[in-house]
């Protein structure tokens, strides 16, 4: 029998942008397991939104992520809108799309770029995040600044999109539109992209289904999920378009699913630069108070669902605000990805889901005394089992039967 | 001009080290060097390893997991190093202080030589503290 062997990757590892540690067991070329530990990036987001008004809640969860940085405000005004029964402008809710689709091209061309560079091909990296500038340029126009847009607010946005501004947004729309098909067809003709990413991190249907991945993950390996489909808010209702799915579940149709995605997105934003010429009024009705209550609040953002929960008392603070962020279900696919591998394809599964720790770390427990940490997954398990079987105790309900056996 | 800093400020390279960030300012830093601002041809290099380093550049704000990191990271340095803060959490922990993980600035665990708020900082002011960086390295 082969010895086996451990790599470490990170936790400061120069293909990351992030601090997180990866254990990958070896044997031989060949990956047999991997163990993630995470925990670098924790800032207890959940608990300082206890402290700050329903406003500046908005601006700190836009900083849960630099990335997705207007998915995660989008979830939340919708929670508290939704506890407080908050009207929100129609104007509002087109512009609140265009931002959204604005950031899932910005963020699928900066994952497009990034798996280039972990392939090793440069060149992939430094031309699409050429294109990706004239992104950040039209954001910076519209809202101020190139990532963190601080456009959303419980009740509409914050900043109008002139209609001035529109013929130029589109001449960029235009020139992104030819710059995709370019990459669209570099990518699905190239031979080096093909023999690296075709078959390899293979998620079929059924593991998909059986770990709840979300976002591209899930809809590249044929699972058609997408919140703005299924539960639509904002302005996804009001416009046309189309669910991109692929079925192989690899690496390569993961980078086709994104791809195409952007171009239903710029496809969004059209129709919603069309709407705002006819649709007037206020982008903000300004409420006043947010009533007692509790409110879900959920965006498809680039890598898959974010979900917001907040609880009111009628004060001007949450009680509790919980997030849930889609890679905190999508890294958990890693290990079946990864599982009988080569090492040097690792990277890029790993990297295939479009991870963020930042988004995904929502807790830590440490033990004082000896500065480790006191709870395992195992403890967890048996922490979230209990509080289920409590609250089905306290409303005399029957859930699921739900079997953990695979996971402790 | 002694021959260290001569050497230091020829060709930085630098190495990137994200703390407790959103990833904001790490996707701004690497955008300095992609083709619209291309900083490497000026020869500043992003490295691999702390000990090829003559820059380090700190993003985000650090926990208490990642600062007892940060500073086995700095005494693995060589030294003399230049330790440049980019974004408003590594300054003063921005809209972070105050949280129950994270305690102090990042400037209270290692000796910072520049601070670069904003948040992020646009990639022409990360330029803008290089310049002013090697300046100053040079005595002017």
């Amino acid at each position: 029998m082969p010895k086996k062997t451990i790599v470490p990757i990170g936790p400061y590892h120069p293909l990351q942008e992030e601090p997180e540690f990866f254990k990958l067991h070896v044997e031989g070329e060949k990956v047999v397991d991997l163990d993630i530990e995470i925990g670098y990036n924790h800032r207890g987001i959940e608990k300082l939104s206890e402290s700050k008004s329903f406003e500046q809640s908005v601006f700190l969860v836009e900083r849960v992520c630099g990335i997705c940085s207007t998915s995660h405000p989008i979830a939340c005004v919708q929670a508290i809108e939704d506890a407080g029964d908050v009207e929100v402008p129609e104007r509002a809710l087109y512009i609140r799309s265009i931002i959204g689709e604005f950031e899932r091209i910005h963020s699928h061309m900066l994952w497009l770029g990034l798996a280039g560079h972990f392939l090793g091909f440069n060149t992939v990296w430094m031309w699409v995040w050429r294109y990706r500038e004239n992104v950040l340029d039209v954001m910076e126009h519209i809202t101020g600044n190139r990532n963190h847009y601080a456009m959303m607010k419980p009740g509409g946005v914050r900043r109008d999109i002139f209609s001035d501004d529109i013929p130029g947004i589109k001449k960029i729309l235009d020139g992104l539109k030819k710059a995709l098909a370019l990459f669209r067809d570099a990518v699905i003709d190239d031979p080096v992209i093909h023999a690296r990413t075709k078959g390899v991190g293979v998620l079929t249907r059924q593991q998909i289904i059986d770990y709840g991945a979300v976002g591209p993950t899930a809809r590249a390996s044929g699972v058609t999920i997408d919140v703005r489909k299924d539960h639509p808010h904002a302005a996804y209702g009001f416009v046309d378009w189309k669910v991109i799915t692929a079925e192989n579940g690899d690496v390569f149709d993961k980078t086709v699913v994104r791809i195409l995605e952007m171009f239903e997105s710029i496809a969004i934003i059209e129709q919603c630069l069309d709407k705002l010429k006819t649709v007037p009024g206020p982008v903000d009705s300004n409420p006043k108070e947010i009533k007692p209550g509790d409110g879900i609040g959920h965006y498809e953002a680039p890598r898959g669902e974010v979900f917001h929960y907040i609880r009111s008392d009628g004060t001007n603070r949450p009680v509790r605000h919980k997030v849930r962020a889609p890679s905190f279900m999508n890294v958990a696919t890693d290990r079946v990805a990864v599982l009988g591998q080569s090492i040097a394809d690792a990277t890029i599964i790993l990297a295939a889901v479009d991870p963020c720790y930042c988004c995904t770390e929502r807790m830590m427990a440490i033990d004082t005394d000896k500065g480790k940490p006191a709870l395992h997954s195992p403890d967890l398990l048996r922490l979230s089992q209990e509080k289920t079987a409590r609250l089905q105790r306290e409303l005399g309900t029957e859930g699921p039967k739900l079997d953990f056996g695979v996971f402790s | 001009m002694s021959f260290t800093v001569n050497a230091l400020t020829r060709s930085l390279n630098v190495f990137h080290l994200s703390g407790s960030a959103c990833n904001n300012c790490d996707i701004e830093i690497l955008d300095v060097l992609t083709p619209r601002y291309d900083a490497e041809r000026f020869g500043i290099v992003l490295v691999g390893s702390i000990r090829h380093a003559d820059v380090l550049l700190l993003s985000g704000a650090f926990n208490r997991k990642s600062a007892v990191r940060l500073k086995r990271v700095y005494e693995e340095a060589p030294k003399p190093i230049v330790v440049v803060a980019v974004g408003s959490c590594a300054c003063t922990g921005n809209i972070f202080a105050g949280s129950y993980n994270i305690f102090e600035p990042v400037c209270n665990y290692i000796p910072i030589d520049a601070f670069l708020p904003g948040c992020p900082p646009k990639p022409e002011a990360m330029i803008s503290a290089i310049v002013k960086l090697i300046g100053k390295l040079k005595g002017k």
